[in-house]
């Protein structure tokens, strides 16, 4: 059901056989999406993972190398993204997984991508572990994080004098990650935290959590989660009157199309941090265009954006290393710069964090923006070496 | 005053909270109880035709230019005209075969109405404004109360109960009831039995496009926001009594506020604390709160 094979991009003929084809297991590199592609997160990866991905497949210049691609749903459970998984690399000879929204289901696929000695690409899911206790030889997390979502929003609003915070946290591994990250950067600067609730996810009433956070009489309410939970705690807080009685929100996970589900009426002035936006040079605003067209309208997300960078680097190691084995793919993955025109130049760690500059931007009011996706103002870029939790604070055991 | 160590203040705005969403329950459960109770259809299209109704709201808006009010009544005409269609030509055949079958048609129907519209708008949802006369709020003391969710209740509690009287009070429901009973003898006092059940099931519809429309404002117009709400509603269904008019209201305003309780006491099981009481429900009253033993 939740199965489909649902292009095969054969990028090249079969016949320019190269050295190169020789390591690669049956012939072919076989990349496999898998994220949420039906429900609240699926505007963020889901089918625009998959077209990000036929994207840089089509651009890389594969001198030979045949590359497939896949997709599933794994419908935001983690037991049904686990055994798309084991079936991936088991039966169906997919050499590595990209994306995964939904923290729990990375966290397992990336324990089940190193016992398989195969290699996982996170776009999608946020939290820090994956590069910190959880971390792994056959994971890289690309483009973002909890711990960065934390340090650039958190500490702009502390900054700002939002020193006292409540947070509405989505209450799995990716909201708790998102709030302990965030609350560490609020104590550091010397704010303080008044209080917690925790929602299911995917809870759409959130006037109760609400009334909890106004009750506290916090200058600032973390939303520590994502998709259509912050949209709704965003609508329903204004309902309520909570921005008007004084009370400051911090979106701590925003994307481009929660800001375009909001309107800008009321997403006007949000602030939080992405590693990506449409409208920053030429070769952004010229893969937006290309992407829109092959993505009904949409505009792409960081962690679509994000897809595109992370298959570019892995198909680029996989001609350098002449091996599709996940290990020593990642390996190479790490050893090689990294550039391609949406994230820049960039490196990937010895933890698998992937490191790129950060934005920090303010949503424009309406009358600043031009028509549909002209949306942020970047207020700050936090370069590639800030961005990012240090490699000694992480706790991972590839670090020596 | 505290009670367990929640402050009074605050509690009744959680109450008041509850209750708002069990006005939500009870308007879709009672759609569901009377498509049950009357046509023994267990219709799970009813999230669907609850969303198609907030998405009506949303075309007639930005395409047509026409308001909320008119919506309030035009998207149930509009959505409850196709459940008709849906029922003369697709349920209607299934009606000598088990439940089973039309809970399988409507399931299907149900995704694939979802994967349409899903398919065009995505997920993120789409805004869709508070009316003009019912913005901005009052300061009731205890909470801030948005004059649309004071709005929410009294319509809801006016559309249950005057749906409650129609269907136990009025000749027009002994019609119903009876022809529920016996088809064949109603038919024989020259009642068109077949007209009957189609129009009742587009008023079950309309129920559900009615409060899609009351929803619009609060939530996002989204196509998924039917299956979110759908199986909660089930169980508030369940719970009250398959088929029972008055327990599919009452349950649904007393689950409510029970679920808004949750909501303080231990916000994490808050999305349970439904089905463990239907749980508990059918282990001592099998047939529901308030249903009878068929």
């Amino acid at each position: 059901m939740f199965f489909k094979p649902s292009c095969f991009a054969a990028v090249s003929l079969a016949f320019a056989a190269s050295l190169a084809q020789a390591q690669i297991s049956d012939g072919v590199v076989k990349i496999g999406v898998l994220s949420d592609m039906s429900s609240l997160y699926s505007d963020i990866g889901g089918g625009g993972s998959v077209v990000a991905a036929r994207m840089a497949i089509a651009d890389f210049p594969a001198k030979g190398m045949k590359v497939e691609l896949v997709s599933a749903d794994h419908l935001n459970k983690p037991d049904v993204g686990s055994s798309i998984a084991r079936q991936w690399y088991d039966v169906d000879k997919v050499d590595v997984i990209v994306d995964v929204p939904t923290s729990s289901i990375a966290l397992a696929i990336s324990q089940i991508t190193r016992e398989k000695g195969k290699a996982f690409l996170v776009s999608g899911a946020a939290t820090s572990d994956l590069t910190g206790k959880a971390c792994s030889p056959n994971t890289i997390h690309w483009t973002y994080d909890t711990w960065m979502l934390a340090n650039g929003t958190g500490n702009a609003i502390v900054k700002t004098g939002g020193d006292s915070w409540y947070f509405i946290t989505a209450d799995y591994a990716f909201g708790l990650a998102l709030e302990r990250d965030t609350e560490a950067v609020v104590l550091k600067h010397g704010g303080k935290v008044l209080g917690k609730v925790r929602h299911p996810l995917n809870a759409q009433d959130f006037s109760s959590f609400l009334l909890q956070a106004q009750a506290s009489k916090a200058k600032i309410i973390g939303l520590a989660n994502a998709g259509g939970d912050t949209t709704n705690s965003i609508k329903q807080a204004a309902e309520f009157g909570i921005v008007k009685g004084g009370q400051s929100l911090a979106g701590m996970l925003v994307f481009l199309s929660d800001i375009h589900g909001l309107g800008l009426d009321k997403a006007q002035g949000l602030i939080f941090t992405e590693t990506f936006y449409w409208d920053l040079n030429d070769q952004t605003r010229a893969f937006a265009k290309r992407f829109a067209a092959a993505n009904s309208g949409k505009y792409p997300t960081m962690v679509q954006a994000g897809v595109y960078s992370a298959i570019t680097h892995y198909l680029k190691a996989v001609q350098a290393g002449k091996t599709d084995d996940g290990t020593k793919v990642i390996a190479k993955m790490k050893e090689l710069p990294t550039d391609d025109p949406l994230f820049g130049k960039g490196t990937v760690r010895a933890d698998g964090r992937k490191l790129h500059p950060a934005y920090l931007v303010e949503v424009k009011k309406p009358s600043e923006s031009k028509g549909p996706y002209d949306y942020y103002k970047i207020r700050a870029t936090i370069p590639a070496d800030q961005a990012f939790r240090p490699l000694n604070e992480g706790g991972c055991p590839l670090v020596k | 005053m505290e009670i367990f160590g929640i402050p009074t203040q605050a509690l009744f705005g959680q109450l008041l909270i509850g209750l708002i969403n069990g006005s939500f329950y009870a308007l879709l459960s009672l759609g569901l109880a009377v498509i049950f109770g009357l046509l023994n259809i267990i219709n799970f299209t009813h999230g669907a035709q609850y969303m198609m109704g907030a998405f009506c709201a949303y075309f007639l808006l930005t395409k047509l230019g026409i308001g909320y009010w008119w919506a309030l009544a035009i998207a149930p005409l509009a959505v409850g005209t196709i459940g008709m269609v849906i029922e003369r030509l697709m349920l209607a055949r299934l009606y000598k075969l088990d439940h089973l079958y039309g809970l399988l048609l409507t399931f299907g129907l149900a995704l694939i109405i979802q994967g349409l519209f899903r398919n065009e708008y995505g997920t993120s949802g789409i805004p869709y404004a508070l009316p003009q006369e019912l913005s901005g709020g009052r300061n009731l003391g205890f909470m801030f109360l948005p004059n649309y969710r004071a709005w929410v209740i009294l319509a809801s509690i006016v559309v249950c109960l005057a749906t409650w009287f129609v269907i136990e009070k009025t000749r027009l429901g002994a019609y119903l009831r009876a022809a529920t009973e016996n088809p064949q003898l109603v038919q024989a006092f020259g009642i068109n039995v077949p007209r009957m059940i189609t129009l009742t099931y587009g008023f079950g519809v309309a129920l559900a496009a009615f409060a899609g429309v009351m929803a619009a404002p609060i939530y996002q117009v989204n196509p998924l926001m039917g299956a979110d709400l759908i199986i909660v509603v089930f169980a508030v269904v369940v719970i009250g009594g398959m088929g029972s008019i008055m327990g599919s209201i009452v349950t649904g305003f007393a689950l409510g506020l029970i679920e808004g309780l949750t909501k303080v006491f231990y916000p994490e099981a808050s999305n349970t604390v439904i089905f463990i009481i239907m749980a508990i429900v059918l282990m001592i009253k099998p047939a529901g709160l308030f249903g009878t033993q068929r």
